[in-house]
């Protein structure tokens, strides 16, 4: 079966794409599926470091498109996972050293030797958002409780719709479960409520994260942390099963909203 | 930003008007009144910066050439032309092709004209409108979806949405103080109806009881729930 090409992206630069792509193909491939991640950032290529994957760069994307060397060589292979490849962005050129139809190209060449192709978006609605969800089956839009980036959210599930890329799913980050019972961050609901798209996960904010991304080990690997086990359930969700939300108190569950109501009365003890 | 007019020179009228700089260019030859123009904008110094500018061209022939003239002279005092308005058609086609895209239905110029919809009586649109979208129709809009912020409707009727409003809506766009915005729930960014506009309210914003209706009342937009009419 033909790979799927997946594209992760946000529109607002800094809610957690790359994180997501990172973790999305550890998950995946943690569950058996030979996945390539590829960074379309280019000229402000992340991925890489992300992974722990930066001093193995030989060539990179431009590279392929430009013909200095085969996409195979491009590839290179996870240090733990040895199903999992990077397809790494140019760091030295800009967004327009590729274009649509070659991003395309790429996709068709690797679909036959992987279950799937993940792509890391980088912000705005530019050319690189272009090359991005140019070859995409799918798309995710990753955004945070944040009224700015829901609003860049929602433009680019416009841009979406309006490119026929099927409806895009939608994947909350950095809930911070304390300040929605106190009510100072919009809720999943909220982020549904304008968005109307399906809900693929959320990830509670997590200092993990920010030290595994540091380290250029991705939070997956870490069995028992929340954040990972967030991303190991939208993998999961991604193959098909269905799984249940976490309860990070928004009004999702109903445990989520017993303790809201709960909450405000403590309080005032 | 203060209206402010100035009636001593006839065949440049510059408005400040809360849709933006409105300037009309009366009658005479282009050259010469881009001449005028020149040197009522140095006369304002900067006072439109960052302004955008709907020009009046009346029933004369422009061409494109000669709109992005006037576009440059205007950018060179931080101005931007986004609209050209003009009951001419060639004019019109001018305008498209020196892409100014914003071409404002403009019924209500011509006296014989007001508030006839000379096309389609309305549209009805199923979808939501997200950020960066933009519905225009010169008659009525219809839509059954929300309007999320960010995403705009300008109609040069009225504006029914059975659903939420929180971008911008433009009813009466071509100057029809008539017109109504209706919305299931109407927590608009903005909101205006022929030349007015209102904003939300800052900070907190009240949220809608029910559905409601605003339409203009003694020169000011008025909101109120909105009810089957007898």
């Amino acid at each position: 079966m033909p790979g799927r090409v997946i594209t992760i992206t946000s529109g607002k630069g800094g809610v957690g794409k790359t994180t997501t792509t990172a973790n999305l193909a550890v998950c995946l491939a943690l569950l058996g599926q030979r996945v390539v991640a590829i960074d379309a950032d280019i000229g402000l290529r992340n991925l890489d470091v992300v992974l722990g994957l930066e001093n193995r760069v030989v060539y990179d994307l431009v590279d392929v498109v430009e013909g200095r060397c085969r996409l195979r060589q491009a590839l290179i292979r996870d240090k733990r996972l040895s199903e999992m490849y990077l397809l790494p962005a140019a760091q030295t050129r800009d967004k327009t050293a590729v274009n649509p139809g070659q991003m395309v190209e790429i996709c068709h060449q690797l679909r036959p030797d992987f279950d799937y192709i993940l792509i890391d978006s980088p912000a705005g609605i530019e050319q690189g958002f272009q090359n991005a969800v140019a070859g995409a089956d799918e798309v995710i839009i990753v955004t945070t409780p944040e009224v700015s980036a829901v609003r860049d959210a929602d433009r680019i599930i416009g841009l979406v719709e309006a490119g026929e890329k099927g409806p895009a799913r939608l994947i909350i980050n950095r809930i911070k479960p304390d300040m929605v019972r106190r009510g100072d961050m919009l809720d999943v609901s909220d982020v549904l409520e304008i968005l109307r798209i399906d809900l693929l996960g959320i990830i509670p904010e997590d200092e993990h994260i920010i030290v595994s991304t540091n380290k250029g080990t991705p939070v997956a690997h870490d069995i028992g942390v929340p954040a990972a086990q967030a991303f190991r359930n939208i993998a999961r969700r991604l193959r098909g099963e269905e799984v249940p939300f976490m309860s990070l108190g928004g009004s999702d569950n109903l445990f989520g909203r017993l303790r809201r109501l709960i909450a405000p009365r403590s309080d005032t003890h | 930003m203060a209206r402010q007019t100035d009636a001593t020179d006839e065949q440049i009228a510059i408005k400040g008007t809360r849709d933006g700089v409105s300037v009309t260019i009366g009658q005479g030859p282009w050259p010469e009144l881009m001449a005028r123009l020149a040197g009522r904008l140095e006369a304002t110094r900067d006072f439109f910066k960052g302004a955008r500018v709907l020009m009046d061209v009346g029933a004369r022939t422009v061409s494109a050439a000669e709109l992005q003239q006037a576009a440059q002279l205007l950018a060179g005092h931080g101005m931007s032309l986004v609209s050209v308005i003009s009951t001419n058609a060639e004019t019109q086609e001018a305008g498209r092709q020196a892409g100014l895209g914003l071409v404002l239905p403009q019924p209500a110029l011509a006296d014989n004209q007001v508030k006839t919809l000379p096309f389609v009586e309305g549209i009805l649109l199923r979808r939501t409108l997200r950020s960066g979208q933009v519905a225009r129709h010169e008659g009525h809009v219809a839509i059954i979806g929300d309007v999320n912020a960010g995403a705009e409707i300008i109609a040069g009727g009225d504006v029914i949405v059975w659903g939420k409003v929180r971008g911008i809506v433009h009813a009466g766009a071509g100057g029809d103080e008539n017109a109504v915005v209706c919305a299931l729930y109407l927590a608009p960014t903005q909101l205006r109806i022929g030349p007015y506009i209102a904003r939300a309210p800052e900070g907190r914003a009240m949220r809608p009881r029910g559905p409601e209706k605003a339409y203009i009342r003694d020169g000011a937009i008025v909101v109120e729930p909105w009810q089957a009419q007898g």
